[in-house]
């Protein structure tokens, strides 16, 4: 093997570039990444249009549902199908909040979190003695039961109305939807940092042992449960304050918003985006944020007759959620990771 | 080897399946940011109205379990837009009407109605659908300073004085229960009553009106049900009305809830008088529901004599002249401008509630636009509904009650029951039992004012409208 | 006391629907280890078939028949296709492609047949049997489900414990590799399994479908119940879907009786939870031995 061989493309990039690396503390590499891309999102908010700037807003929320699930079901290896709930339960804490008292918005938030981490932990407790199948059946069960408590008791959850949620004035002549995108948009970073950490940290590598053997990873010294609880908390607490978020993207916070297909949906994003990754689910919140949009500028270009048009994109979705699992079960992030191995490896031998 | 090669075929499906997701997903990206606004605004700077077209848009269900029925009334009121169209538009302009499927998800509703408002630059929101969907956007479309008229609800909400922008078309639900409950206090005077209402905004405001009317001591058991989790028979809520002895049965229920009642009533030998409210009791739509009460099948003549066993004597309102009624002029126009400019919905659906719902809607619109005049502008219609949108030509049994204070369109209805001996609505999917009104046409109002009979006349169609060609 | 009868026979005639069901989910769970989550919504499409059937003028037995064969034809096919790709990979897989599928087929409902309303007929009468001097809510119908799914069962019972093929069925899902070098021909078994599990799955569609809002996604809350009464029983034990089906469907029926239908899903979670606290393998399941 020759060393040009070895080398592969690398000749082709300039010496000093190959200077230029992250700092290895994953902490501050982290930072440095998250400075970098909200720069990036910041500069492409001022120049796309205030509704692009409320999907861009929208693909931020997600992102951050996507990342706790990913956590969970990826790394920790617990399937869940009723992310939804905890979004609801995020929602509502904050929309409450918002409506009957008057504190800061941040703690505003962060009650989302809590709530949403608290039904994490009540739910995560029996979820540790369930395997993959039977956890799924149960957290779809989940989805399914929380939302119809807030019809029930209409009178304190706002009933088919909802509670309306405020999003702080914005400063200056900066227009709302930039300023919620913003807001999002940093929420979102905020998160990624944070659970990128901590899949660096030891607890990430406890997920990924438990999530491998629970046997093994119980005789090296992990408490396989709590590992478990934690995961499902972080998981739950993310998708609380995506709720939240989600809330004041849609002005008000009503059952309707938590439907059995948002749960789906969820896990089908974060499985087309790269189970498991974080960077991934921004692929799979932009395939969630402009679903229902496609699928309507999709029906007008066939023009087939309003019964079969609306379907469409249904039956499409699960076509692409079928192939994709049994031809590419990484993802979108798992398949660009793969591309760029083959790409970046070529000359060299296998 | 065999290995390698599966191996690299799998490398290859891989990259295959990913490189199809990304480039769909760029698609989509690209796609849904360059769509251009549908209409550049014209001299006079008005979003959605140029020289030759006006834009709307609405949010609709199209897809899920809301959509049954519902994604009827957008496409009828299509067919409005397509004679207008055909017939040179108002005052030159062309009806584009953009509507989309929000699932009856309020989160998607947020969305695309932005979408519809800030890129598309729609001039109105007509004619969307929804309580839970609608709310969700009042503010931002009052923001906004979008029209958001005619919202297809009964909620009592759509007139309200800090969101001018909006205003509701068909009867609020407190005012039918109103007129209902009425009804029941003249003629099932001590007799024993029970409630069956949905648990939301819908049966809440019905049941208001009714308890303005009914008095408490009568009403002997209150069942409710979810509309969410609303999958199997309501048998626990009739078996409950039924121990308590409810003699008289008032349901606020959709047409799917209000078959998922009767079967179940029926089945244990439970057969009170109902009183339904014109949400839940269009013939045609709650006919074919009924019909699993055949057995194993026995062709359609079968099905629509179990149906109108069930449905015959029951009580119920209507707005403006049902279906069955054929030789109505009313009836007649709407049949024919379905089949000229709907004839696939006709095919499929024909003249039934909601494409009479849609038409009326429409054809109300169409003359809001009218009397706004050629100098068109988004405060220029809402004056025009203001001012006269109590002359405005409807099927309806009342006037419209649009004025500068009040944003309900109808506000009275007409007492019916479903009769067999009365002629038939017939559809493509078989003949369903007509009805008979019981009562004069009475009008009320949200508050504690009285029931009061209707004294005005019904308007015809204009000639315009009936020389359809 | 009235009420009470009605609400418990109610109980009785869902949860023998949801053991139907539930069936379906053993069958496939002992032959490959998946929750098919599609399998309501593959009842869907066949009732939606047998709606076809019933509207050319065809009498109801045929139909009936018909869509239990194409039930059947359905599952292997499903089997074959979709499931077989996956075989030893991620537990996570056919979660999602199950999930595919039951989208796809919800979609495919819902552009062939459309948003009108329909209705489907039961196989006999509806009315309730006169019990005394009241009608009681039980019908002919409801003997009929009763009398059906006792009869898959027992099929599936006999077909397990005492007969050569459900041998080698038992077999070649407990132990593939072995039973392969005994010359068993395990891939046609599990699809086999699945084929079955295609015929309950068709049967509990056609005695739904009489009491529900026949539309699309009419198996969605049947399949989360049937999954809750399948776990209860134990997800290997066909018996146990019959005590798990009757336990769920008195549960929820009590529930909305007593307590309101909007509660239904969330008497059922707690159900699921107590009974997974109880005995996470189910009632009827022996607890699996774990190679260390």
């Amino acid at each position: 093997m020759t060393p040009t061989a070895a080398r592969g493309l690398t000749w082709m990039r300039p010496r000093w570039l190959g200077r230029l690396r992250l700092p290895a503390q994953p902490l501050v590499r982290h930072l440095i990444l998250a400075l970098g891309g909200g720069a990036l999102l910041y500069l492409l908010t001022v120049s796309l249009s205030p509704y692009n700037d409320f999907e861009v807003g929208e693909i931020a929320l997600y992102v951050i549902a996507l990342s706790g699930l990913s956590l969970l079901t990826g790394v920790n290896g617990q399937i869940s199908l009723g992310h939804g709930a905890f979004m609801a339960v995020g929602a509502y804490a904050t929309a409450l909040l918002m409506t009957h008292t008057h504190l800061n918005f941040v703690i505003e938030l962060l009650a989302a979190v809590a709530a949403a981490g608290i039904l994490g932990l009540v739910i995560g407790i029996p979820a540790t003695r369930l395997k993959g199948p039977y956890l799924a059946g149960m957290t779809l069960l989940l989805a399914l039961a929380l939302p119809p408590i807030a019809d029930k008791w209409s009178t304190a959850f706002g009933g088919d109305q909802g509670i309306t949620t405020t999003v702080p004035s914005p400063p200056g002549t900066v227009n709302p939807e930039e300023w919620l995108a913003w807001i999002q948009i940093l929420g979102a970073l905020i998160v990624l940092v944070l659970l990128a950490n901590l899949l660096r940290s030891r607890f990430g590598r406890s997920f990924r042992a438990v999530r491998d053997d629970e046997i093994a990873a119980s005789l090296s010294g992990i408490h396989v449960a709590r590992t478990k609880v934690t995961a499902f908390v972080i998981s739950a607490a993310c998708a609380g304050l995506a709720g939240a978020f989600l809330g004041l993207s849609t002005g008000v916070v009503n059952t309707g918003e938590f439907p059995l297909t948002l749960s789906i949906q969820l896990l089908a994003a974060m499985v087309l985006g790269g189970t498991g990754t974080l960077m991934g689910m921004w692929w799979g919140a932009v395939l969630l944020v402009y679903l229902p949009q496609w699928s309507t500028s999709l029906s007008g270009d066939f023009n087939l007759g309003s019964g079969a048009s609306a379907y469409l994109a249904t039956i499409i979705f699960g076509v692409v959620l079928i192939v994709a699992m049994i031809a590419a079960p990484t993802g979108i992030q798992g398949g660009l990771r793969w591309a760029w191995r083959q790409v970046s490896s070529i000359g060299t031998e296998k | 080897m065999r290995q390698s090669r599966d191996t690299s075929i799998r490398s290859w499906a891989r990259l295959l399946v990913t490189g199809a997701l990304g480039v769909t997903l760029g698609a989509t990206v690209l796609a849904a940011c360059s769509s251009s606004p549908k209409a550049t605004p014209a001299a006079a700077n008005v979003p959605g109205v140029t020289a030759n077209s006006i834009s709307i848009g609405a949010t609709v269900p199209l897809t899920g379990p809301a959509a049954p029925g519902y994604d009827e009334i957008a496409p009828a009121m299509n067919a409005v837009f397509g004679w207008v169209n055909a017939h040179g538009g108002v005052d030159g302009r062309k009806i584009n009407y953009n509507y989309l499927d929000d699932g009856y998800n309020p989160a998607n509703t947020a969305t695309l109605t932005r979408k519809l408002v800030l890129q598309d630059n729609i001039f109105a929101d007509i004619g969307s659908l929804g309580t839970p969907t609608q709310a969700a956007v009042q503010a931002f479309l009052n923001t906004q300073k979008v029209p958001q008229l005619f919202i297809e609800s009964g909620c009592n909400c759509w007139s309200d004085p800090k969101f001018p922008y909006s205003s509701g078309w068909q009867p609020p639900y407190t005012i039918e229960g109103k007129i209902l409950g009425s009804y029941m206090k003249a003629n099932f005077a001590g007799k024993k009553i029970g409630y069956l209402f949905q648990g939301d905004e819908f049966g809440n405001d019905f049941v208001k009106g009714l308890d303005m009317e009914i008095p408490a001591a009568s009403v002997v058991s209150r069942q409710s049900y979810d509309a969410a989790t609303l999958a199997g028979p309501l048998s626990n809520q009739m078996a409950a009305l039924k121990a308590a002895g409810a003699q008289v049965v008032a349901m606020a229920t959709i047409p799917a809830a209000t078959a998922l009642a009767m079967l179940p009533a029926a089945a244990i030998g439970y057969l009170p008088q109902y009183v339904i409210s014109n949400v839940g009791a269009d013939t045609p739509t709650v006919g074919p529901l009924l019909s699993s009460f055949t057995q194993k099948g026995g062709g359609s003549a079968a099905q629509a004599k179990a149906a109108t066993g069930l449905l015959n004597g029951v009580v119920t309102d209507a707005y403006f002249e049902p279906e069955a009624d054929v030789s109505n002029p009313w009836v007649q126009v709407e049949k024919k401008l379905l089949q000229d400019y709907a004839p696939s919905l006709y095919a499929k659906s024909g003249l039934d509630g909601n494409t009479q719902y849609g038409i009326a809607l429409a054809y109300t619109f169409v003359q809001a636009l009218q009397k706004a005049g050629k100098n068109l502008t988004r405060a220029g219609l809402l004056a025009a509904i203001a001012s006269s949108g109590k002359n405005f030509v409807t099927p309806g049994f009342v006037p419209l009650s649009y004025s500068s204070s009040v944003h309900f369109g109808f506000e009275g209805s007409q007492v019916i029951k479903l009769s067999s001996t009365a002629p038939p609505a017939v559809t493509p999917s078989g003949s369903w039992i007509g009805s008979t009104p019981v009562s004069p046409v009475e009008v009320t109002d949200l508050g504690a004012g009285p029931v009061t009979k209707y004294t005005g006349t019904t308007s015809t169609p204009p000639q315009s409208l009936v020389s359809t060609s | 006391m009235g009420l009470f009868v009605n609400i418990t026979l109610d109980g009785i005639a869902n949860g023998m629907i949801f053991a139907a069901l539930a069936l379906a989910l053993v069958l496939i769970f002992r032959a490959t280890r998946i929750v098919n989550f599609a399998q309501g919504a593959m009842g869907m499409i066949t009732t939606f078939i047998a709606s076809s059937i019933l509207g050319r003028g065809i009498g109801y037995w045929w139909a009936f028949a018909a869509v239990l064969v194409i039930g059947f034809v359905l599952g292997a096919l499903v089997e074959r296709v979709l499931i077989r790709p996956l075989q030893g990979k991620s537990e996570l897989n056919p979660v999602i492609v199950t999930i595919g599928l039951l989208v796809v087929l919800e979609g495919l409902a819902g552009t062939i047949y459309g948003n009108s309303s329909r209705g489907f007929p039961a196989a006999y009468s509806q009315s309730g049997l006169t019990v005394g001097h009241t009608k009681v809510a039980f019908s002919h119908f409801d003997v009929f489900i009763l009398v059906s799914v006792l009869i898959l069962m027992t099929g599936t019972l006999v077909l397990f414990r005492a007969t050569t093929l459900g041998l080698r069925m038992r077999a070649s899902a407990f132990a593939g590799e072995i039973s392969r070098l005994l010359g068993v021909r395990v891939g046609l078994l599990l699809t086999l399994g699945w084929a079955l599990a295609g015929v309950a799955g068709s049967l509990a569609g056609l005695l739904v479908a009489p009491t529900s809002s026949f539309g699309p996604y009419f198996m969605d809350l049947v399949l989360v119940y049937a999954f809750t009464a399948a776990v209860i029983g134990g997800l290997e034990s066909p018996v146990g879907a019959l005590i798990g089906g009757l336990i769920t469907g008195l549960s929820i029926s009590y529930v909305g009786g007593y307590l309101g239908s909007g509660l239904q899903p969330l008497g059922a979670l707690v159900l699921l939870m107590v009974a997974l606290m109880a005995r996470p393998e189910g009632i009827f399941a022996r607890p699996p031995a774990r190679r260390v």
